[in-house]
């Protein structure tokens, strides 16, 4: 049985301007101890879905469908009941390590504050307890470093308290959203290894939701696409790299330039034309504007997501080959 | 090589911060001798990561700031002190590109005017030869022609940065200073601009300055290269030579810390992680700055602490500063090079 199941995932915000459909019927699992990639452009409702979990989201959000963790479903938990699923089973750390933490407060202070509410731990526990979590996370002389303000800290090791807070109590699920986004590439790598090592370590199954497919060719076991509020493709990793099925995920994959690939010559994908709007859930498949193999039947009627091989699911009427097929 | 159209030797930008009079004040290096040329028509790259400086030398040819020490040269008119009037003429010369699309252009202006803007103050063009003008620009940067009549916030993040790039090209500037031009944008449409300048470029044959802290984005654009760390050019090369044999350790472990969008390569691949952060650059490190972070320092002590390495050709045209590399000696190669793995 899987960890988590999410089915039919839906998300609506009442607007001035009317509905704005976030997300449509969204449904996928994640296993105990998977790293599980959710990739997308701005606005495909991969960070509202994740959030909808622990209902994050404010009150102009109508969210359907079920969020079964265990036997619980979260998405009609009661509000007390979620707030110790909240930072106790899913933890999250976000893309902006310095909004995330509280200026006024030592980051010590911040950490044990989250053991006190959620394990009972007396002071001095918990303070002993932070200590070890900073060491977790390779943060150099933890017990100096426990006394100092965010602001004094880099950006890197902000990233790592913010970490070392979401494991505090051990959660069975890590959600990171961009954790790496604001970071220097090589401030990056160092973030990816406590990751992968985390998993490894404690066995935590972690929900990466990134922009960029370089840092899911890199740690994630099996990736998620999403396009204006959908998701358009599902994989082994491995699989999605080697070879992708969906229109877009082959334009994604061919837009970023490859180092060392030395085929500079050779033009980016483009992917013309933009990101539909969300008003309305389309009575066609969301990407058919910007799709050279779009048809009557693309624009009469959503994709339903189907199997090609095990694990790897698209929803694509013609899916596979090249860009123009 | 004819004769450069941009020239910058030993240029240095120090700011004060702090109180200067009670001596508690400070300074931050934030560029501390950086010399470079551009060709006619040559697109180099200036990577780095945050605080290395590159911005600042881009502002500072730009004189958006003043440098403090060194020399620019524009096609061969030493630029380093003009007085804003005198610089007013020049501004034909070269043009910027920001990385912002949404603050850089003014938001009560049409965009047709945000375009027409240089063409106008310079007095360049007006009535209907610079409404022509501006329709070809639109036309140039793949913009439909109505959008002149709209306001910036009602076109999307590319569709801006192609504004801001028609700005820059209208007056066709010899130098391009484009600061980070795709980091705000989505994949798909950094793809879209990229290939636009690429384009442009090669029609157009302007120099370009392309200051990113993306070294695949650079593979893809420049002719050449160069790498800043803390304030400093520590290896300048042609980009192919660049990526096939990097010498500078700092240069090697940022590429091999630049994620690869292929698991298998991605997975299997020899990396440097580098320990630590990038030091202040209130007090920069003794000796070579990069020493801190090295994971050569154990061959380079005790010199690497006393002495800054100054950038030598290593090879012709590849320059790099570490006193563990010279004519005739490689740096150990601690990566998988990015051209062997393709």
């Amino acid at each position: 049985m899987p960890l988590l199941e999410v089915s039919d995932l839906s998300v609506r915000f009442d607007t001035d301007d009317g509905p704005v459909h976030a997300v449509d019927r969204l449904s996928f699992t994640l296993e105990e101890g998977e790293v599980l990639g959710v990739v997308g452009e701005s606005g495909c409702g991969k960070s509202v879905s994740l959030m909808s979990l622990t209902q994050l989201l404010p009150s102009t959000a109508h969210v359907t469908g079920s969020a079964l963790l265990a036997d619980i479903d979260l998405l009609r938990a009661s509000s007390s009941r979620i707030r110790r699923v909240r930072g106790r089973t899913i933890a999250y750390v976000f893309q902006e390590p310095m909004t995330s933490l509280n200026p006024a407060f030592k980051i010590g202070r911040q950490i044990e504050e989250v053991l006190q509410r959620h394990l009972d731990l007396s002071r001095a526990a918990a303070r002993k307890r932070a200590t070890e979590l900073l060491d977790l996370v390779r943060i150099p002389a933890a017990a100096r470093r426990i006394n100092e303000y965010p602001h004094q800290l880099s950006g890197g090791m902000r990233q790592r308290v913010m970490i070392a807070m979401a494991l505090a109590c051990d959660p069975k699920i890590l959600v990171a959203d961009e954790p790496t986004t604001a970071l220097d590439v090589t401030i990056q790598a160092g973030i990816l290894d406590l990751m992968r090592d985390i998993r490894e370590r404690l066995g935590t199954a972690i929900v990466l939701i990134t922009h960029n497919l370089g840092v899911v060719a890199d740690i994630a076991d099996r990736v998620l696409v999403m396009y204006a509020g959908r998701k358009v493709e599902e994989a082994p990793v491995h699989d999605l790299f080697a070879s992708p099925q969906h229109p877009y995920t082959i334009g994604l994959l061919g837009a970023v330039p490859r180092p060392g690939a030395a085929s500079t010559t050779a033009r980016l994908q483009e992917i013309p034309g933009r990101v539909p709007s969300l008003a309305e859930v389309p009575q066609a498949c969301a990407f058919a504007d910007r799709c050279p193999r779009a048809d009557d039947l693309t624009r009469s009627q959503q994709p339903e997501l189907r199997e090609v091989r095990p694990g790897h699911r698209v929803a694509c009427f013609h899916p596979g080959g090249e860009w123009a097929a | 090589m004819s004769e450069p159209v941009l020239e910058v030797v030993d240029l240095k930008k120090h700011f004060p911060v702090g109180s200067q009079l009670t001596g508690r004040g400070g300074t931050v290096y934030a560029v501390d001798g950086v010399s470079f040329v551009i060709g006619p028509g040559e697109m180099l790259g200036l990577v780095g990561e945050s605080g290395s400086g590159k911005t600042t030398v881009g502002n500072c040819i730009m004189r958006l700031l003043e440098p403090t020490d060194g020399t620019i040269r524009l096609r061969g008119r030493d630029i380093t002190h003009l007085s804003r009037r005198d610089m007013r003429p020049l501004r034909r010369e070269m043009h910027m590109v920001f990385q912002d699309p949404y603050s850089s252009l003014d938001p009560r202006q049409t965009c047709g005017q945000i375009v027409g803007e240089p063409l106008r103050t310079q007095r360049l063009a007006r009535g209907a030869p610079l409404e022509a003008r501006i329709r070809e620009l639109f036309d140039a940067v793949g913009l439909r022609p109505e959008l002149r009549y709209r306001y910036p916030h009602e076109l999307s993040g590319g569709q801006r940065q192609r504004v801001g790039l028609a700005r820059a090209l209208s007056v066709s500037p010899s130098l391009l200073i484009a600061d980070e031009p795709v980091s705000a944008l989505d994949v798909s449409v950094q793809a879209a601009i990229l290939n636009l300048m690429r384009d442009l470029q090669s029609e157009m044959q302007f120099s370009c300055l392309f200051i990113t802290h993306d070294l695949a984005t650079v593979e893809y654009l420049c002719d050449r290269v160069a790498v800043m760390y803390l304030g400093q050019i520590v290896e300048l090369a042609r980009t192919d030579e660049l990526f096939a044999h990097p010498q500078h350790p700092y240069t090697q472990a940022l590429l091999s810390a630049a994620v690869v969008a292929d698991p298998e390569v991605q997975r299997t691949r020899r990396r440097v992680v580098l320990e630590g952060d990038i030091p202040s650059p209130l007090a920069p490190p003794s000796g070579c700055r990069f020493r801190t972070r090295c994971p050569l320092e154990p061959e380079s002590a005790p010199r690497s602490h006393e002495e800054d390495p100054p950038l030598l050709e290593f090879a012709p045209g590849h320059l790099v500063a570490c006193h563990l590399v010279h004519a005739g000696r490689e740096a150990p190669m601690l990566i998988d090079a990015p051209a062997e793995l393709a």
